[in-house]
């Protein structure tokens, strides 16, 4: 049990140091058709300096809408966990 | 908490609920949007509980249940107005109208009457994170102690 677990431990580590070395390198992505998109043309589209502001609230809307879905869903369940309930 | 903790959290309250309001407001300009900006004034409700207790904050729960709904229809509706091509189009955006007023490619000053529904969008996010962080930390704070009996 003991070997299987430092097997494991040493399996995990070596994975990641593979992965840190055989890293693609910084500034060269695989696929850039869609920031060159956004970075020539959001400005102009959707009015906004802030790039980031114009993908997350335009061009990807329905992620937003999610994510303040699971925002609601956290306060929902915060606010029935704590309730007051009848002794 | 103690007089200096109550002084400081007064000292600085109106800093923390300005920094707030700009993060959000300038959503479109700057680093920052609803999201963050509503976390900020969230963090001052926490200041606030933590310095003067819940027990003054406790009648605030149904407005900030009201503000959180707010946001919420606002957000919605403000996607619903480009359904006439795509839900989520931004028909605001270089009209000239409001929040219309177009924007040259590369590097501007940055005008605040930019973004199309982008900054409506924003307070929209702003007040539901803030009302819906606003109380989570008030609900643990006045349900989630010992005190509660």
């Amino acid at each position: 049990m003991r070997w299987l677990r430092l097997g494991a431990l040493l399996l995990v580590v070596g994975f990641l140091l593979g992965t840190a070395v055989w890293l693609r390198p910084f500034g060269s992505p695989t696929a850039f058709e869609m920031d060159d998109y956004f970075l020539k043309n959001a400005q102009v589209e959707a009015g906004a300096n802030n790039v980031v502001t114009s993908v997350v609230f335009d061009y990807r809307g329905f992620d937003t809408l999610g994510e303040a879905t699971v925002l609601l869903c956290a306060v929902v369940g915060v606010a029935f966990i704590l309730r007051r309930v009848k002794p | 908490m103690s007089v200096v903790v109550r002084t400081i959290a007064r000292l600085l309250l109106p800093w923390v609920l300005a920094f707030g309001g700009y993060v959000i407001m300038h959503g479109h300009l700057t680093p920052g949007g609803g999201f963050q900006g509503g976390a900020v004034v969230a963090s001052a409700v926490a200041l606030v509980v933590i310095a003067f207790g819940a027990e003054g904050l406790k009648g605030q729960k149904n407005l900030f249940s009201f503000l959180e709904d707010l946001g919420a229809i606002a957000f919605v509706a403000l996607a619903f107005l480009g359904i006439g091509s795509t839900f989520f189009r931004n028909v605001l955006a270089g009209g000239g109208g409001l929040f219309g007023t177009p924007v040259p490619f590369g590097p501007n000053p940055g005008w605040l009457n930019t973004g199309g529904t982008l900054p409506l969008m924003n307070w929209a996010v702003g007040l539901k994170v803030l009302a819906g962080l606003g109380s989570v930390v008030l609900l643990l704070a006045l349900f989630g102690g010992k005190e509660d009996g």
